[in-house]
């Protein structure tokens, strides 16, 4: 399987990513690299076999619901480029993109 | 040609829990931006999800309340997105294991029928941030509803109609603002609703192309929104053309929905399983616990007031359209009301104040205890209901103690014989003619010697025993 | 205080002892670390105002004689967070990141009166096993300074070989605590998943990262893992089981320990002086009283594929929030939301990050999600069950931690896939969430040779007991390397 351009640059659009044309070359050349690489897993047989997602001992976690105060407004602002009346300030959007 | 319609609901319900899904933030409407966030909600680097127990038993709950089934195993996933309200670019969802499933609810319609609507299912999953977009050209970000617990329920495809959209909404709206995990407002944004809707000719066995319409705010837009859509469709169809995937939105002041955008193939959200969150098994005796922490449902409360207080099938409908209205009703009965007269005067005098002045219930200064007083006043004829009219006006603006207040302002009426026989004694011995008109056979002078009588106690006589006692004189005379 | 002299027993026994104060070991170590750290580049930056009141308060409530590691120095890897110290993960992207919270880890050792000398230099967010991808700077080799130090924790490991702190904190998602700990002849070790609070680790791979200490020695290592181990509340994933004191027992012996060799581990990649190093390690276990037998991990030979999917999956997801918005580096010149997301993360990211991104991106997409991420998902769990079917007949497995020594610093590192290659002994312990070792067993032309140790679940404890015994039947971890000059 050889990975485009193309694809690879809409691989990047998904990623919030762009790359000069040069730099796309040299990606796809070693996303290439890297696709045959991972293509040897085809020759496993997984029929039935489930996936391993995690592989913590821990299950049926949770918290109780109970409320805790959050963090200073001005500390977590600390790290914000930039921000107006206690809002985090971003340009607009100019495409509308989708909401979930 | 004719068409059907087949719609379907996706509907977002914030759940008000104490602290957020997967952060122990509190979860505070309409606060000071930003203040009700901490670094998990923020998506610091290095942070890690804690998912709240309270939120999966409110899922659960209503899941019941909708007649699910649980699902017994489940994990998180995630679905990536870049947004600024979504700190992560990701939120934490059910995609592949939602909570619940194959549930169902009954609509009635306006002419009395019923219909099941059925549930695809049902997740827990997490509300974003809220992103204003100024003029000025930049987005401002208030992170304070960021990981507010949501549930959203899917329905099957069995909504025929903008009518019964209008219905399943409102019927949903109702159980879900019954079990008490949600204050289902539209307008406060914590119950929203995606629709999608295609049309195919009567006959056809393939679902027509759907339009979406996303984010509405009212159940009248989802009516309208659908009503215009459908005839939109079947106009394409009709003319020969294609329906095409793709979101519109209702557009309020002409009633017609625009188009936003095309639909390329489904977005790629790239959803897995997320690693930060063990899975959960849910026992059976979980489920037997959270079923029994479900308050009683609307229906099983309408047939209470039926066949144990002898209210009509009508009235106890409409008694328990809101939870509100129910439980301000149950505590008026059991502060002493008569079932029947509290549900009068509820369906009555206090709806008319409530539409007139467009307000809620729980807004006005009336309590179950000075209502159930106000009826057992007019029960035992302490008051008149001319005066109870009076009374009603003060003790739904003013927090006032009705029956002090009748006292003080002098309104009790005057029921007692030994203090009334010698007003109409009185009267009598004023009115010669009146007797010989009576003694004559018109009965007009009846009439005409109440109303001296009624002057005399300045409205205040009980009009049943003044009639009594002044047929006794009468006769007597 | 020379580093290479002494173990935290003897720093710890000359502090009760008064021979010198915590602020003098505090203010001698920074002294060797402006020194030595010029050849190396470990530090990405010195916390030596902070860690210097807290010397002096330590020195003023004096040493708790029962706690061996109160007011001792210690390095930490730049990927964990620092309340109130610059966290960078050797990114351009976190530039200039002031967390306002501590890592659970930091807590711990706060805890434990360890004194935070600073942040050390690592890989760009935990990706490479070169430290080459840094932002920052290219630490060196402590055994030679024009080969890498390994990764991504090449700088906890060089920090640590060269003689400038005792021990440190790395993280481990494919071996980047043990191979960096092999290529400089010291001791790493990666802990059980779950047995250390992830909290404040900035994420690379969620189900695989787990943070472990580095040090001079088998015992330094145990004591580190005590003070840093435990369930966290903020953790979900972390394990409620109870840590035992793993310096308790360590002296046992491996008597009637049953070892296992993974053929797998000795195919053609292996330098024949690796291999040698590890057929000599086995005779000297069964010198020991413990019984070896060769056996099969056959899938393991998939290990890295498996890695390099999962792995860049959860990473392209864990790296999304790096955006430009509420923190971090946000690109100049930005009109629009669209730019600050696309310019921030083009220029706040290293290429190797990109490529990451880029394949994990590719492997959830909605066309290859079932060919890749849930393939590799797949044969993860037969790695996990290769595991399981060797550790039902044995106590312990031992191999060689890396197919090579140190290489030259720029040798790899256009070239990925052979880089990945390097991880193909270590990641295995990642996939299948198991404790792992690399402890110090021979040269190869005057580069360290690290031998791993891969236990069961939780079973840390074996490991500990098989390091500590095979350290004290061999002189290889009494080795040090001469900065600067010739070893």
């Amino acid at each position: 399987m050889a990975i485009t351009a193309n694809e690879v640059e809409h691989v990047a659009s998904l990623a919030k990513l762009k790359f000069t044309d040069e730099e796309l070359q040299k990606f796809t050349g070693q996303m290439d690299a890297i696709i045959d690489m991972v293509e040897q897993l085809q020759e496993v047989d997984t029929t039935g076999v489930p996936v391993t997602s995690t592989v913590t001992d821990a299950t049926n976690v949770m918290r109780e619901d109970v409320a805790v105060k959050g963090t200073d407004r001005d500390l977590l602002m600390e790290n914000v480029p930039e921000h107006q009346d206690g809002l985090i300030k971003v340009p607009a959007i100019i495409d509308e993109s989708e909401e979930a | 040609m004719n068409f059907e319609t087949t719609i379907g609901l996706e509907v977002h319900i914030e759940l008000k829990t104490n602290s957020k899904a997967y952060s122990p933030a509190p979860v505070v409407y309409g606060a000071e931006p930003n203040t009700n966030t901490n670094v998990i909600d923020w998506g610091y680097p290095g942070v890690l999800p804690q998912v709240n127990k309270g939120a999966l038993e409110f899922g659960m709950r209503a899941a019941l309340a909708l007649n699910c089934e649980i699902r017994k195993d489940i994990h998180f996933d995630r679905k990536n997105y870049f947004y600024p309200d979504n700190p992560k670019a990701y939120q934490i969802t059910q995609s592949d294991t939602p909570i619940a499933h194959d549930g169902w609810l009954e609509i009635e319609l306006e002419d009395g029928t019923k219909k099941k609507i059925g549930i695809e299912e049902m997740h827990v999953e997490e509300d974003a941030g809220k992103n204003t977009h100024n003029p000025d050209g930049y987005s401002y970000v208030d992170l304070n509803r960021q990981g507010t617990p949501l549930i959203e329920i899917v329905s099957k495809p069995d909504i025929a109609s903008p009518d019964e959209a209008y219905a399943y909404l409102t019927r949903l709206r109702q159980i879900i603002q019954f079990t008490g995990v949600s204050d289902v407002k539209m307008e406060e944004g914590s119950m929203r609703a995606d629709v999608n809707i295609s049309v195919r000719p009567v006959g056809s066995d393939k679902f027509g192309t759907k339009t979406e319409m996303k984010n509405l705010n009212s159940f009248e837009h989802v009516k309208k929104g659908l009503e215009y859509e459908a005839k939109r469709q079947a106009k394409v169809l009709m003319a020969g053309g294609k329906v095409q995937q793709e979101t519109r939105r209702f557009d309020v002041p002409t009633g017609t929905t625009i188009l936003m955008r095309v639909k390329e193939g489904a977005s790629d959200y790239r959803y897995f399983p997320e690693p930060d969150l063990p899975p959960i098994h849910i026992s059976d005796d979980w489920i037997q616990e959270v079923k029994a922490s479900i308050p009683e449902m609307p229906d099983v409360r309408r047939k209470r007031y039926v066949n144990e207080w002898g209210i009509p099938e009508y009235d106890a409908g409409v008694l328990t359209q809101t939870k509100e209205m129910s439980d301000f009703y149950e505590a008026t009965v059991a502060a002493g009301a008569d079932a029947k007269l509290a549900a009068n005067w509820l369906m009555g005098e206090v709806s008319a104040y409530l539409n007139a002045n467009k307000v809620e219930l729980a807004k006005t200064a009336l309590t179950p205890a000075h209502l159930a007083t106000m009826i057992q006043l007019i029960e035992d004829e302490t008051i008149s209901s001319k005066i109870a009219k009076k009374v009603f006006k003060e003790i739904i603006t003013n927090d006032t103690e009705p029956k002090a207040w009748v006292e003080a302002k002098g309104m009790v009426q005057l029921s007692d014989p030994v203090k009334l026989q010698p007003i109409i004694d009185e009267v009598l011995d004023n009115n010669e003619q009146s007797i010989i008109d009576f003694k004559n056979g018109k009965d007009r002078a009846v009439g005409f010697l109440v109303g001296a009588i009624m002057k005399q106690t300045r409205g205040k006589a009980n009009p049943k025993v003044v009639n009594k006692l002044l047929m006794a004189s009468l006769n007597a005379r | 205080m020379d580093y290479f002299k002494t173990d935290l027993k003897g720093v710890h026994e000359a502090l009760v002892k008064k021979d010198l104060s915590v602020e003098e070991l505090t203010q001698e170590t920074f002294a060797t670390i402006k020194d030595r750290d010029q050849k190396i580049d470990a530090f990405l930056a010195l916390n030596e105002e902070k860690a210097v009141k807290k010397a002096q308060a330590i020195d003023a409530r004096g040493v708790n004689q029962d706690n061996v590691l109160d007011g001792i120095p210690v390095g930490i890897k730049d990927n964990i967070v620092t309340k109130g110290l610059t966290t960078t993960a050797a990114s351009k992207m976190l530039y200039n990141f002031n967390p306002i919270y501590n890592a659970t880890v930091m807590d711990k050792l706060d805890e434990a009166g360890m004194i935070t000398v600073g942040k050390l230099n690592m890989d760009e967010f935990a990706m490479g096993s070169s430290t080459e991808t840094s932002t920052f700077k290219k630490t060196k080799n402590a055994w030679d300074q024009t080969k890498v130090p390994g990764g991504s924790s090449g700088g906890s490991a060089a920090a640590v070989a060269s003689g400038q702190v005792l021990a440190a904190l790395g993280s481990d998602t494919g071996g980047s605590i043990r191979q960096p700990a092999a290529f400089n002849g010291i001791v790493g070790v990666k802990p059980t998943y779950g047995r250390v609070s992830r909290f404040g680790l900035i994420a690379f791979a969620s189900s695989m990262d787990q943070i472990g200490p580095l040090t001079r020695n088998v015992y330094d290592n145990a004591l580190m893992l005590n003070a840093i181990s435990g369930h966290d509340s903020r953790d979900f994933t972390s394990s409620a089981k109870e840590v035992p004191d793993f310096t308790q027992g360590i002296d046992q012996g491996v008597k009637g320990m049953r070892i296992a060799v993974p053929k797998e581990y000795f195919s053609e990649g292996v330098d024949a002086d690796i291999q040698a190093a590890v057929k000599d390690a086995i005779k000297t276990f069964e010198k020991l009283g413990a019984t070896v037998d060769e056996v099969s991990l056959p899938y393991s030979k998939y290990g890295v594929p498996v890695y390099y999917i999962i792995a860049s999956s959860e990473a392209s997801s864990n790296l999304q929030r790096f955006d430009g918005i509420r923190y971090g580096f946000r690109a100049d010149d930005v009109k629009n939301l669209e730019d600050v997301y696309v310019k921030s993360r083009s220029e706040g990211f290293g290429d190797e990050v990109k490529r990451r991104i880029m394949l994990g991106t590719f492997s959830l997409s909605a066309g290859t999600y079932d060919a890749f991420f849930k393939k590799a998902a797949q044969v993860r769990t037969l790695i996990c069950r290769d595991f399981e079917n060797v550790f039902a007949n044995y106590d312990l497995i031992i191999g060689p931690t890396t197919p090579t020594t140190a290489y030259g610093l720029g040798e790899r590192i256009d070239d990925p896939v052979t880089m990945y290659m390097n991880d193909i002994l270590t990641i295995p312990v990642n996939l299948a969430g198991l404790p792992g070792m690399s402890l110090p067993a021979g040269f190869s032309h005057k580069m360290p040779i690290g031998l791993q140790l891969i236990a069961p679940r939780f079973r840390e404890d074996t490991m500990y007991k098989a390091g500590f015994a095979f350290e004290q039947a061999t002189d290889f971890h009494k080795a040090f390397p001469v900065i600067g000059g010739q070893n």
